[in-house]
């Protein structure tokens, strides 16, 4: 099946719904897999794994030892950066990917809104050491919060680290985009969320463009406990490549990663005058929200399956026209429990094939919608499907094809991405080929 | 933006109580609840006592969350109440604005005392050792910004969609103008914004206290603080407003309470080059500001803020409409952070339908970034 609507000749610079259509003229990744989207790209292809044993800090006392993790310049140098600081390093080195690739002025002048995906941060564990050992210093009472507030007043550098708005606001000023900077925070759908205020910004003509970024730095001691409190992640510690096995039998969890995308959309009419290389398009979003529990979705799957629906009908498509499936495919038994679920309800006996990357990268969390959204572009680009890496027992309750193990050349028109966040808060989108010259 | 959008419910709860009567008393002059000995040095506003039962109604609900949580799906289901919105939550959006949720201040504490006589080396390990049998399974979820929008779906059943924005002050002014903005195109007819914060909370006041900005000592008005700061007092508070399309709202029978005007955000470098009284200059060219208008000032009490904010309103009274009286939010009911924008437009919600005002400003200056303007107006 084609589009339900095709647009009349002559306007198609507007969709089915007669709203501006949305192109993505740039992407840039950081991913445990590399810097760039060519390292990652190729080595997703090349079925590789980037989930290895933690060595940035002690891992004693930790049930899961192992994480997917980006190495940055001050890690190999030993330096300890925190979650806020290594999210906008990621972020800074995603955004200025995809703003060259654009063939967008790399500094200080970004026509459009700044769109960014990230983690609640927070005062994190080695600035309330240091707090308490200046505490000390001062006292020999053992250091309490007010002690601790006493030593921090006036550090206006720690507060503007750990402020929500700190990292949006420093990306803000160094790529110059225009009007308040929006941070948003849908859990694992995060990243996804983030494209869809983009999207909606060029949409309802607010702006001709915008840098959309997802990104996620949480691998550290305490976020690691506090997952593996939820039992949802794998402890697979000794074969940290083979720990990330969605839709395969032996799934036990999901492991923890860290990376971050960036692309940058435009009106298809504002990248067409300008002649901006269009990578693809942005043509439907859909959301849900699931009120039944904080960690698992309702059993009937309304929400995931209203959501992917919605993504699907947003992009004037019928559920035939989708070519594959980028998975939210976490790699817990209840994500590939309710992933297959709303495959089968949307996509009936003929479901198109569904890989999930999750299973080389790890969950790389809030940056998880905004890399998966890049390599879903990619995947249309290139013809390529990336594999899901560790298929080794088939499950028979999941009836996919989940291009197990081996990437696969198809030729690929629309791609429905899935993200399912803790909470409720579900997202797809539906990425599209370049509109034909 | 094509449909009129209209403010058919509050629900506000502050450090005064909870609901219209007693915050209208509040707008009238009433004054403030400070709390100014458990968090000495820093002056708070506090939580009031609340009925939980009375809108979270299962206990295992209320214990999955911490007061910030609690707080703010209490006071998103006073807003469905007051909307009569109760049987359109299936499709009602939800933005909310959120910050981050509680710690274990007891464990945190524990743990400084023990590590941070620890030489570098034996620390890391350590603290493994001690968050893994320390803190709680539950204290997770009611730790994460997005789990307040998620309880709100649980609690309220509100379905439609869910969104939550970070960012401190500039936070609760574009859920707003994000939630209006996508009523307005016809991207749904009721919509749901707002959001909470807790005052009482040794890590918040932590990361506050970075900045130098929290006021030490007893309260005093905002007038009083000295204008070179440190003057912010920061106030527990809940605002969550229905936005509906007039088309929405009338078609089920609800009346408005008041007409959402525009709303507009922006964010200044706060350089001398690009300054947040410019900033908010910007956003308020072509109001269309009536004589009279009442002006419900975002001032956190920050030094730098404060001042620019006072520039601008001397600007605008010098360039348009005369302006009525102005009425500093965080007078009443302390600065709310990501509460404090959703906080003032529903105050101002209540000066206007009250009739004490033919429209009402609400501003909007963060306390380090982001500017905002709304505008309230009757609904006739």
């Amino acid at each position: 099946m084609t589009e339900t609507a095709p647009p009349p000749p002559g306007t198609a610079l507007r969709d089915h719904r007669g709203r501006p259509r949305v192109a993505v003229t740039g992407i840039g990744l950081v991913t445990p897999l590399g810097l760039g989207v060519a390292e990652s790209w190729a080595a997703l292809l090349a079925g590789r794994s980037g989930i290895r044993r933690i060595t940035r800090f002690p891992t004693a006392h930790l049930k899961t030892t192992i994480a997917g993790q980006v190495t940055l310049p001050e890690d190999a140098a030993g330096e300890v950066l925190t979650s806020p600081v290594r999210v906008e390093r990621m972020a800074v080195l995603a955004a200025a990917e995809a703003i060259a690739g654009a063939g967008l002025p790399g500094q200080g002048r970004f026509p459009g809104p700044l769109c960014l995906g990230m983690p609640p941060v927070e005062v994190e564990w080695p600035h309330r050491l240091a707090l308490a050992r200046q505490a000390l210093a001062a006292s020999a009472e053992p250091p309490r919060y007010p002690a601790l507030a006493a030593a921090a007043t006036g550090q206006r550098a720690l507060h503007e680290q750990c402020l929500f708005g700190g990292i949006g606001e420093r990306l803000a000023a160094r790529f110059g985009t225009l009007g308040a900077p929006l941070e948003i925070t849908t859990a694992c759908a995060t990243g996804a969320s983030a494209i869809q205020l983009g999207v909606e910004a060029i949409q309802r003509g607010e702006a001709a463009a915008a840098l959309c970024i997802g990104a996620e730095g949480s691998v550290q001691p305490e976020a690691l406990i506090r997952f593996s409190l939820l039992s949802a992640l794998s402890t697979r510690n000794d074969e940290p490549e083979r720990a990330s096995r969605p839709f395969e039998k032996g799934r036990e969890g999901f492991v923890m990663s860290e990376g971050a995308a960036a692309l940058v959309l435009e009106s298809l009419e504002a990248a067409t005058a300008r002649g901006a290389p269009v990578l693809g398009l942005v043509m439907g979003c859909g959301e849900r929200a699931d009120n039944f529990h904080r960690t698992r979705s309702n059993p009937d799957g309304g929400a995931i399956i209203g959501a992917m629906r919605a993504a699907i009908a947003d992009a004037g498509l019928e559920p035939g026209a989708i070519d594959y499936v980028n998975a939210h495919g976490t790699g817990t038994p209840e994500n590939d429990k309710m992933e297959t679920l709303g495959m089968r309800a949307v996509f009936g006996e003929s479901c198109p094939p569904i890989s999930s990357n999750k299973s080389m990268i790890g969950h790389t969390l809030s940056a998880a919608g905004a890399i998966e959204a890049v390599f879903s572009l990619l995947a249309i680009r290139d013809g390529m499907l990336p594999p899901t890496i560790n298929h080794e027992v088939p499950d028979p309750a999941i009836p996919l094809d989940v291009v197990p193990n081996l990437a696969r050349p198809a030729a690929v028109r629309h791609v429905l991405s899935n993200s399912f966040g803790f909470g409720g808060q579900n997202v797809c989108l539906v990425l599209g080929a370049a509109p034909q010259a | 933006m094509t449909e009129s959008i209209w403010i058919t419910g509050i629900g506000l709860v502050s450090s005064l109580g909870e609901g219209p009567e007693i915050h209208r008393a509040a707008l009238a002059g009433r004054a403030p609840v400070v709390d100014d000995t458990s968090f000495a040095p820093y002056p708070i506003h506090p939580l009031p006592a609340l009925e939980l039962d009375r809108q979270i109604p299962k206990r295992g609900d209320q214990r999955q969350m911490e007061p910030w949580q609690r707080l703010g799906t209490y006071a998103a289901g006073l807003a469905l109440d007051q909307a009569g919105a109760r049987g359109c939550v299936a499709d009602m959006h939800l933005v909310v604005a959120a910050g981050g949720g509680e710690r274990d201040t007891a464990l945190d504490e524990a743990v400084c005392a023990e590590i941070a006589r620890l030489p570098a080396g034996e620390a890391g390990e350590r603290l493994n050792a001690l968050l893994a049998s320390g803190l709680r399974p539950t204290l997770f979820l009611a730790q994460l910004s997005n789990l307040l929008a998620g309880n709100i779906s649980i609690v309220h059943g509100v379905t439609g969609s869910s969104r939550t924005l970070m960012g401190e002050e500039a936070a609760g002014a574009d859920a707003v103008r994000i939630a209006a903005a996508r009523l307005a195109e016809g991207r749904g007819g009721i919509a749901l914004v707002g959001g909470a914060y807790v005052a009482g909370r040794w890590d918040m006041l932590l990361l506050h206290a970075a900045s130098g900005e929290l006021r030490r000592g007893p309260w005093v008005p905002l007038a009083e603080r000295p204008a070179d700061g440190p003057g912010l007092v920061t106030g527990s508070a809940a605002a969550f407003l229905v936005l509906e399309t007039e088309t929405h709202a009338r078609g089920r029978g609800a009346g408005g309470l008041a007409r959402l005007g525009p709303v507009r955000s922006g964010a200044a470098r706060r350089t001398a080059e690009d300054t947040a009284e410019a900033s908010a200059a910007a956003l308020a060219r072509d109001l269309p500001l009536r004589p009279g208008h009442v002006v419900l000032s975002g001032a956190s009490g920050a030094a730098a803020a404060g001042l620019a904010e006072a520039r601008f309103l001397a600007g605008l009274r010098a360039g348009g409409a005369a302006p009525g009286p102005v009425i500093h939010s965080a007078d009443l009911i302390g600065h709310a952070v990501e509460a404090g924008f959703p906080a003032s437009l529903a105050l101002a919600t209540l000066a206007v339908a009250a009739g004490d005002a033919p429209q009402a400003l609400v501003t909007g200056f963060g306390a380090w970034r982001g500017e905002a303007l709304a505008l309230v107006e009757p609904v006739a």
